[in-house]
């Protein structure tokens, strides 16, 4: 089997009712595409598989990673797949295929306009349908019960996801596709009210629309189209019980789980898809990352949260530190469902 | 730039689905006011129960009894509730678990103000008057007194309206969940040139840069090329059919009653065709290749949509030659 590496990243600006970014996501998926493959050098042809991820529920609109497929030009046909999950799923089908030898290069991307509904209601349709839907439980509820446990068994603090909230905020200066960033005070952030007690405001990540775009490619071709390729060392995802009740909502095992498999251990800088606070503090700890590590150098999802694109996201963003030298080894998480269900971690570093 | 066009959109429908052998003796039990676990090869109860043991992978035996009290474990205050959730005025979210069970049940507190809601706080069961087997069958939960439910006094022997012959309850096979979501559309900056002509009676197509294809209504980008198309191009309102199906059954939401024709209409001078309405003649005379024109609305009634055309009826010009739209089939 071959080695796959990153080589190529770009996100659109992440905003709230986006005027540019319709339902269907071509708006938004055709300059980001022009970007990555100006920076790779490719053409769409030389793209032997394309794979997206995101949800017609958050738009309301039937099909619409099919209408996304205008923003390739899909002629002559294109390889292309589809999950229903953030785009870091799609990233690790795309990684599959080169591994098999199915393609030598793939672009993996994702998009969504969270602004044109009600994403905390939206977000109720992926729990369990009998016994969770019907009540319409949202996902800020949902992660507030999961911060008061933490908080009431001295794992966090709401100081310290306030602390969480300001750190991320100013790294999102530098980042100038970020939704919010700015230096704020943790202190003054405390003063706020509650929006789902015990969270504020800032411990929740806006709602924003965006998209993102990842290239991967095949060790011959990675080396020839990048200087500083992000080669893969470990890409694994885990899922814990659907069944909210059931689990220990204070770990992510499976968080943990997937990063023991992709072998996290050494790495310099992580960026983790924690929408909420407390959940960065309790990544942090699954996750094995030591205060030593640089996390979200890009000041993180609670600074713009692209839903199904977030993930991808991420792991563009630990791949980026490693193309521009930044860092030698990154890990970038991705998550899905209630409460931190579902983890993925991918592990890159330079060579 | 003109802003882009936003219109609400509503979304509902209903999800019906069958509960299988767990949930279905759960679900008649909620009817009966009782509610259910499991036991897992671990000893542990589950309530919620398991529909296959997180150990051995079985279904459960049998299901045991837990509650109907429990204790909340952790919660969170909902100040302003959301359309669907249990209860209309400020209340708790709470995992609860039941006195008997391992695991926690995810529903809403009834405790007035956050104040009084706290870790370790004993609950109980509200149940709703018409229960019909479904989760919604607990309003919700409320601080206990310690006390008797006052309606549960004298009632444990009235058979609820699911219980079958020997006091047991009949399965509940299915369940029906509602599904009400909102939003608000908005239309591409070509979509909302295009919508926006129609309410002056015009049809506004667009090139595409690359191969010069034009298309109406027109895309963000050109599916052939994957570029924005940029050129605009103003289209006739008179075609061809490429293709078309005679309807002859009646379904809701109809606006003309079958039988009718639903055709790909090509407009004369562009490279894709839209789909619309053919009347005004018999469902048998329409043909491939036959040439339409549009039948506007009265201007009055013109908006920002295709619907101000409100059907093609035929020209009696001779019909297209087919290998003029043969590579549109």
């Amino acid at each position: 089997m071959t080695d796959v590496a990153v080589i190529g990243f770009a996100q659109s600006p992440v905003e709230r009712a986006n005027d540019a970014a319709t339902t269907n996501g071509v708006e938004m998926l055709v300059p980001i595409f022009a970007e990555v493959l100006q920076s790779t050098g490719l053409t769409k042809n030389d793209i032997g598989f394309w794979c997206s991820g995101s949800s017609d529920y958050l738009a309301g609109r039937a099909f619409s990673f099919v209408s996304a497929v205008d923003a390739i030009g899909a002629v002559p046909p294109v390889a292309e797949s589809h999950v229903e999950m953030d785009a870091a799923w799609a990233l690790y089908e795309a990684w599959v295929k080169i591994l098999i030898g199915d393609a030598d290069i793939a672009l993996a991307y994702g998009f969504g306009k969270s602004s044109a509904g009600d994403l905390r209601r939206v977000l109720a349709l992926q729990l369990d349908p009998y016994l969770l839907a019907p009540l319409w439980p949202d996902s800020v509820s949902i992660a507030a019960l999961q911060a008061r446990l933490g908080i009431e068994a001295g794992l966090w603090s709401e100081a310290e996801m306030a602390d969480v909230a300001a750190r991320n905020r100013a790294a999102a200066v530098a980042n100038p596709r970020a939704q919010l960033s700015g230096e704020v005070s943790a202190q003054k952030l405390l003063g706020r009210p509650y929006v789902a007690d015990p969270l504020r405001a800032h411990d929740c990540a806006p709602v924003g629309d965006g998209a993102a775009v990842v290239i991967l490619a095949s060790a011959e071709r990675a080396s020839e189209l990048c200087q500083r390729p992000a080669w893969i060392t470990g890409f694994e995802h885990r899922i814990d019980s659907a069944a909210l009740g059931a689990r220990d909502l204070t770990a992510a095992p499976s968080a943990a789980d997937a990063a023991r498999a992709a072998g996290a251990a050494g790495v310099d800088t992580a960026e983790l898809h924690a929408p909420f606070t407390h959940q960065e503090i309790l990544l942090r700890g699954a996750l094995g990352l030591g205060d030593d590590v640089r996390v979200n150098p890009s000041g993180g999802v609670l600074c713009g949260n692209p839903m199904f694109a977030a993930g991808l996201a991420r792991i563009g963003w630990a791949a980026q530190e490693i193309m521009s030298g930044r860092a030698g080894r990154a890990l970038a998480h991705a998550t899905s469902g209630p409460a931190l269900q579902q983890n993925l971690v991918c592990v890159m570093e330079a060579r | 730039m003109t802003q882009p066009l936003r219109a609400p959109l509503e979304i509902g429908f209903d999800y019906t689905r069958s509960l299988g052998p767990t949930l279905s003796r759960f679900m008649a039990a909620l009817a009966d006011r009782r509610i259910l676990g499991s036991r897992s090869a671990d000893g542990r109860v589950y309530a919620p129960p398991f529909e296959f043991d997180p150990v051995t992978f079985e279904p459960p035996d049998d299901l045991v009894p837990v509650g109907p009290e429990g204790t909340v474990t952790t919660w969170s205050w909902a100040p302003q509730p959301l359309e669907g959730q249990p209860l209309a005025r400020p209340f708790g979210w709470a995992l609860i678990r039941l006195d008997g069970a391992d695991t926690a049940m995810l529903h809403a507190v009834d405790a007035g103000s956050a104040a009084a809601m706290r870790t370790g706080m004993r609950v109980r069961p509200r149940w709703a008057g018409q229960r019909a087997g479904d989760i919604r069958d607990i309003v919700c939960f409320e601080p206990s007194t310690g006390a008797p439910e006052p309606d549960e006094v004298g009632t444990a022997e009235k058979a609820s309206p699911m219980a079958g012959q020997a006091g047991q309850p009949e399965p509940v096979a299915m369940m029906s969940a509602p599904v009400r979501l909102h939003y608000e559309h908005t239309a591409s900056p070509e979509e909302s040139r295009f919508l926006r002509g129609l309410a002056e009676g015009r049809l506004l197509a667009q090139r595409c840069p690359v191969c010069g294809k034009v298309y109406i209504p027109p895309r963000g980008a050109c599916p052939t090329d994957g570029v924005p198309t940029t050129d605009e191009v103003e289209l006739p309102d008179h075609g061809i059919v490429t293709t078309f199906c005679v309807v002859n059954v009646d379904y809701p939401g109809q606006r003309v009653s079958a039988p009718y024709v639903a055709a790909a209409v090509l407009l004369d001078g562009a490279d894709i065709p839209f789909q619309h309405l053919i009347l005004g003649c018999d469902p048998d005379e329409v043909r491939m290749g036959m040439r339409v024109r549009a039948e506007w609305k009265p201007r009055e009634e013109w908006g920002t949509t295709l619907e101000n055309i409100d059907h093609f009826r035929p020209t009696g010009e001779p019909d297209a030659p087919y290998q003029t739209y043969a590579h549109h089939l």
